[in-house]
């Protein structure tokens, strides 16, 4: 269908030209700002939505290619395309972009053409991370994206946004710079040689993924293991993991609502991403061997994030250590390195942009009517705000982990891959299900239940229709994935086998790195009869 | 017919998408009655004809379970695993009938819907109706999931559905303080449980790659090897799931360690306690133990825990009951220790016979229950049964059927508890669980004594409430009566499905029945005693209900002596009196949730917000300390580096260009000879240098 239309570079700079078209707007039509701004957003979600459609779920790895020259002499080349895991974050970006804009129409008065700006400009930098099939056109999308939310934060931001922005800028900037090194140091392996290490001498400058993919067995373990550490500090502040994480309750605090929604819905996973992108797949040795001290970030990310958000006051904090929290879990079912763990941490990134990014348009509602996160400042507003009550509950119920709701679905799968690959791991994790229902229910509580004893709460009003617009579709969404995710399995289907057999190729033939933890040698005739009750179907209809 | 067992958690659902979002604040009270009261009854029905179908099935006849798969829910990768090799992993959404289901499914429905006719009546006068209708049916959703799937995660679905139910439930009242806070406990402390409960369902994947029951299940039983070599932690496989289960059934069935929720449930509304807290969700435990039998068969060691924990509780929660003074927290801890016996029946292998008191206790509790409403209905909300007393003659029906609860639950022959009840014991005892039959009996005695205290305290004596009270007191209406009358037949009928040997000559109808959801276990000794339950001969089974029997008599005369008619309260305070302490100890619940609150919890609280503290100064500082290093220190000093080093080594260079010129100015001499004298130095130098290093 899109044979001879660059659909994703269309995708990715609709949002981008959005932007340069408001600058013909007079600044003080902020209504027409809003309008335009937000129907640019919208047209870009239309525009992506047949991607869904269209991309073959068994055809090549990655679709709706595009390729072009762009800087010769250093072979660097404006390639695009997505595979599955790419085409679930550039919906996840769109939806959560026009949405961003949607919630922003009140809560925004101040600037409010550079503010639309800078959204916009936003998607396309983060648009353009998940589509970057080159690794040099990937870094300075990666870059490119910092200025916006710097902006968006430092201007439209809180009390200390100067701080939090700054931070926020520096710390994924320090981050980055190694990740360049470690691109880099890829690229002159693969073109000539580097001093210690050798090179493949191959005279070809490239900066092409998926060549660096193709040459993943030929790179040394220790080479793999330095590019590893130099890209894991890189993802890992962009995650964020701990000990990277303390930029992020800053940036979640001080950022306008639809900064956090962006931020925690889309940034966060872009360190993700880069682990799958990158990390599992290029450097397959240096992952396993390096694979033991991720784990223990991911476990001790877990507990420690959850605990932390126990502790906290502010709503926006806490859900801001939540993520840290899920984060960590998303981490672990990538590093369970299996076919359940990984589609279960790709699905959770899903997830976790579905129902973060709700948390905190439902916690921008609220401070927008009392212009204070507190949860002290709280409680019985059930009775005045029914509506929004049970939305926010259902959102809580999806960040828990409630059957039928999206959070489920992938935690599940992401501790059946941890409890396969070393059962331990599965039982740390499943603390933080304990963890996360126990601050989530309690932040529930104080600013839902009992009786109202602020009198400004007296006067809160439930939400109007432009709220449930941009909510609705986050909800449906979490029941979607959480009755019926196979549609977004299918997608994932093909580019998480491709990640589990490079990564670890041996699995599935009875040799893998890490042997099952309980490892018991079958009674005879067991084997026999789970191969036929798995191949028996025929019950039911 | 099959095809309809979907149909039967749909409804409620249905239900409640309608009363929660179609039609919210849209239909006055009636239409919220037929909806929500609607969908249950014909939940009831279609359940009643899929089960009556099911019996007359082929499928049935030989054993089999009705299983439809709904459609693929996890289609979720492939994985490892230990047996199976490389699996892939497909979860269904699917319903499974078999003997099992099918008694868990009526119970659930009828009584159910019996709650849902009183809850019209009980509710009528409280604001949020409507809201509480679909919660109600949003739980009788969820909870026949629990029990219809066909495989674990669909029973789990149910299990957190149900548990998020309970706490809105129990939450009801959310305008109030505790209420809210009692429903939080509950999911938290269930959570913990489940916690457990996920675990074993890893295992169960990691090893066999499906959570089916009609894959697991068959496969275990065939090939015991399977699950009894070494696995974790020195336990077996078939022990290290039959233990996790156990936790998690000791969260959502209120057992030791994990019951603390159950009392302070009792903050939602009355028809909650019954439906929720009584007869369904807090069986749902044993139901999970009953549905793995397979495992726990083959799980010695965890069946004796899960024996020991249930009498251990049995008894504790019945010391408990008979010092509390609020009608439902007696029957809240009576509803803990009636639990208590249904574990005990699992733990010694009687699989069906706790499945039969599930059914028993689903009656006359839920009877009872109903009846306390009935009662704080009257008495404005009143619960304390220090203000009641003499409610006899005010209340006709629910006194009647009240007593008719009370005799079952006491095991009074020819009430239903007393042939469950008595089943328990009588397998104990012949499992040669000598000390678990005496505990069970001494809790027997125990529950007689509790309930007619209750009894005798509310119906019997004076009226002891204020005037405003009395003035108001009433008979409740007949929504609320009538499901009243019908389960106090169920106390009474329920008991004949499972009518004993000495009636009978061979095992109640019940037992024969559930006989095809529980597995024998091929033994290759073939020694294994294969036969479910144990049998005595019928001089010691009549001997032995006849020691129930004394026992549980002795109960209600004890309660008759201290609280009976005339007595008042003097006598029981009297007792009191004597044993001070033993009474604090009692009244405030051996002081478990203190206990709990000052360790667990506390612990929790100081660590999370010690972490904080961790994060905000110690994370967060060497960030900050990072940055100040740098604008403070790093910053100036390279400013200064860069002034007097940089800056300096460039001026540096030109004084010393023009100082090494003005020295060289004086090696230009002229003089040929010199320059070939330095020329043939340095060549001479770099020759040297060239060997040496070489």
């Amino acid at each position: 269908m899109f044979d001879h239309i660059p659909i994703l570079s269309i995708v990715c700079y609709i949002p981008l030209a959005g932007a340069l078209l408001l600058l013909f707007i007079n600044k003080d039509q902020g209504k027409a700002i809003r309008t335009v701004a937000t129907a640019i957003a919208a047209l870009d979600f239309v525009v992506s939505i047949p991607l869904w459609f269209t991309f073959e779920r068994s055809g090549e790895l990655f679709q709706f290619r595009e390729s072009a020259s762009w800087i010769p002499t250093i072979g660097v080349r404006y390639e695009f395309g997505i595979d599955g895991i790419s085409l679930l974050l550039v919906l996840l970006t769109t939806l959560l972009t026009l949405l961003a804009c949607l919630s922003s129409w009140t809560a925004i008065k101040t600037r409010e053409k550079e503010y639309y700006f800078f959204i916009l400009a936003l998607s396309t930098g983060m648009l353009g991370v998940f589509m970057a099939m080159d690794f040099f056109l990937f870094y300075v999308f990666w870059e490119v994206m910092l200025v916006p939310m710097y902006f968006l934060i430092g201007i439209w931001g809180g009390k200390r946004r100067l701080y939090a922005a700054i931070k926020f800028f520096l710390y994924t900037l320090v981050g980055s710079v190694l990740m360049l090194l470690g691109i880099l140091a890829l690229y002159f392996f693969n073109y000539k040689s580097l001093p210690e290490w050798g090179g493949l001498e191959t005279g070809i400058q490239t900066f092409s993924i998926e060549r660096f993919h193709e040459i993943a067995t030929l790179i040394p373990p220790d080479l793999q293991v330095w590019i590893f550490l130099a890209f894991f500090v890189g993802f890992a502040i962009k995650v964020p993991m701990f000990p990277f994480h303390t930029w992020l309750p800053d940036a979640h605090v001080e950022a306008p609502t639809a900064g956090s929604v962006i931020l925690a819905g889309v940034l966060l996973k872009m360190g993700t991403y880069g682990f799958i992108r990158f990390s599992l797949p290029i450097l397959p040795e240096g992952t396993r061997i390096l694979l033991p001290w991720v784990v223990g970030l991911c476990l001790i990310g877990i507990v420690y994030g959850a605990l932390v958000a126990m502790a906290q006051k502010d709503m926006k904090k806490l859900v801001a250590y939540s993520s840290v929290s899920h984060m960590g879990f998303i981490m672990l079912g990538l590093f369970a390195l299996n076919g359940a763990g990984i589609n279960g941490g790709i699905l959770q990134m899903i997830n976790h942009g579905i129902s973060t990014g709700a948390l905190f348009l439902l916690v921008g509602i609220l401070y927008e009517r009392r212009h204070t996160r507190m949860i002290a400042e709280y409680g019985g507003l059930s009775a005045k705000m029914p509506v929004y009550a049970t939305l926010f509950l259902i959102i809580t119920m999806s960040s828990i982990g409630l059957p039928t709701l999206n959070g489920f679905i992938g935690e599940f799968l992401i501790l059946v891959g941890a409890f396969n690959r070393v059962w331990w791991w599965a039982v740390i994790g499943a603390l933080g299900i304990v963890l996360g229902a126990a601050y989530m229910l309690w932040m529930y509580q104080r600013v839902f239940f009992g009786p109202i004893t602020n009198p400004e709460n007296e006067k809160l009003s439930d939400l109007n229709g432009r709220e449930l617009l941009y909510l609705a579709p986050l909800v449906l969404l979490c029941f979607w994935i959480g009755l019926y995710p196979k549609p977004f399995f299918e997608i994932l289907d093909k580019p998480v086998k491709y990640l589990v057999e490079r990564v670890d190729p041996d699995y599935g033939k009875g040799a893998s790195l890490a042997p099952a933890a309980t490892a018991v040698p079958a009674a005879h005739g067991g084997a026999h009869g789970a191969a036929n009750g798995s191949t028996d179907s025929g019950h039911g209809d | 017919m099959k095809q309809l067992l979907w149909l039967i958690p749909l409804l409620p659902f249905c239900g409640a998408l309608l009363n929660g979002v179609l039609l919210r604040h849209r239909v006055g009270k009636k239409m919220v009655v037929a909806v929500a009261c609607g969908s249950v009854l014909l939940a009831c029905f279609s359940a009643l004809a899929v089960i009556g179908s099911y019996m007359g099935s082929a499928e049935h006849a030989a054993g089999q379970a009705w299983e439809i798969v709904v459609y693929n829910w996890i289609p979720g990768g492939t994985l490892l695993t230990d047996i199976a090799g490389t699996a892939q992993l497909d979860i269904s959404m699917g319903f499974l009938l078999d003997p099992l289901s099918a008694v868990m499914l009526f119970i659930v429905t009828f009584v159910g819907f019996l709650i849902h006719v009183y809850s019209v009546g009980y509710m009528a006068h409280e604001e949020g109706f409507q809201r509480f209708f679909t919660y109600l049916n949003l739980f009788m959703g969820a909870m026949l999931m629990l029990i219809l799937g066909n495989n674990y995660l669909v029973m789990f679905v149910g299990w957190e559905g149900v548990g998020l139910c309970s706490y809105l439930l129990i939450g009801f009242y959310y305008k109030e303080e505790f209420p809210p806070f009692a429903g939080r406990k509950a999911f938290i402390v269930n959570r913990i449980g489940d916690f457990a409960f996920i675990i074993a369902l890893f295992a169960l994947v990691a090893r066999f790659g499906t959570l089916d029951y009609t894959k697991l299940f068959p496969q275990i039983a065939a090939h015991a090897s399977l699950v009894t070599g070494e696995y974790l932690l020195g336990l077996t496989f078939a022990s290290f799931v039959a233990l996790c289960l156990f936790v998690g059934a000791t969260g959502k069935s209120a057992q030791i360690p994990l019951f603390v929720w159950l009392p302070d449930a009792m903050a939602g509304p009355t028809p909650v306690s019954a439906l929720i807290h009584a007869a369904t969700m807090v069986t749902a435990g044993v139901y999970m133990v009953a549905r793995s039998n397979v495992l726990f068969q083959l799980a010695d060691n965890i069946s004796t825990v899960v024996a020991v924990v249930g009498a251990a509780t049995a008894l504790f929660a019945g010391t408990i009951a008979i010092a509390q003074t609020d009608i439902k927290k007696v029957l809240a801890y009576s509803t803990v220790s009636q639990l208590g016996y249904m574990f005990l029946a699992a733990g010694v292998g009687a699989y069906s016979v706790a499945i039969f008191h599930v059914a028993t206790h689903a009656f006359f509790k839920a009877l009872l229950f109903l009846g306390s409403g009935s009662v704080i209905h009257a008495m404005s909300g009143e619960q304390d049964m220090r203000e009641m007393g003499g409610l006899k003659k005010m209340l006709p029906w629910t006194y009647w059927t009240f007593l008719i609860g009370a005799l079952a639950i006491s095991g009074v022959p020819g009430f239903a508890g007393f042939f469950s009840k008595d089943a328990i014991l009588e397998q104990t005892f012949a499992g040669g669980h000598t000390l678990l039959w005496v505990v069970g009996l001494a809790t027997a005695g125990l529950t007689a004594c509790y309930m007619f205290r209750a009894f005798f305290m509310t119906f019997h004596g004076k009226f002891r409430g204020s005037d405003e009270q009395r003035s108001h007191l009433h008979e409740s209406p007949a929504s609320m009566t009538l499901p009243l009358v019908v389960l106090a037949a169920g106390s009474i009928l329920t008991g004949l499905v499972g009518l004993p040997r000495v009636i009978l000559g061979q095992d109640g109808w019940i037992h024969r029945f559930l006989s095809g959801s529980i597995y024998e276990i091929a033994s290759p000794a073939g020694d294994h005693a294969a036969e479910h339950g144990h049998h005595l001969s019928t001089t010691l089974e009549v001997g032995l209900m006849g020691i129930s029997v004394a026992v549980a008599l002795l109960g209600i005369f004890a309660a008759y002596s201290f609280f009976g008619p005339g007595k008042e309260l003097g006598r029981g305070a009297a007792i009191a009196a004597r044993f001070p302490r033993l009474h604090r100890l009692l009244v405030n619940k051996w002081f478990v949730d203190e206990i709990y609150n000052a360790t667990a919890v506390r612990g929790t609280w100081t660590l999370a917000r010690q972490l904080f503290r961790f994060d905000a100064g110690v994370v967060d500082g060497v960030v900050n300390g990072t940055r100040h290093f740098t604008a403070a220190f790093l910053a100036p000093m390279s400013a200064m580096f860069d002034q007097y080093v940089v800056d300096g080594l460039v001026n540096a260079t030109g004084r010393i260009f023009s100082f090494g010129s003005r020295i060289l100015r004086k090696v230009q001499t002229g003089f040929v000879s010199q320059y070939a004298f330095v020329f043939v130095l340095g060549l001479f130098a770099m020759v040297c240098l060239y060997i040496f290093l070489r």
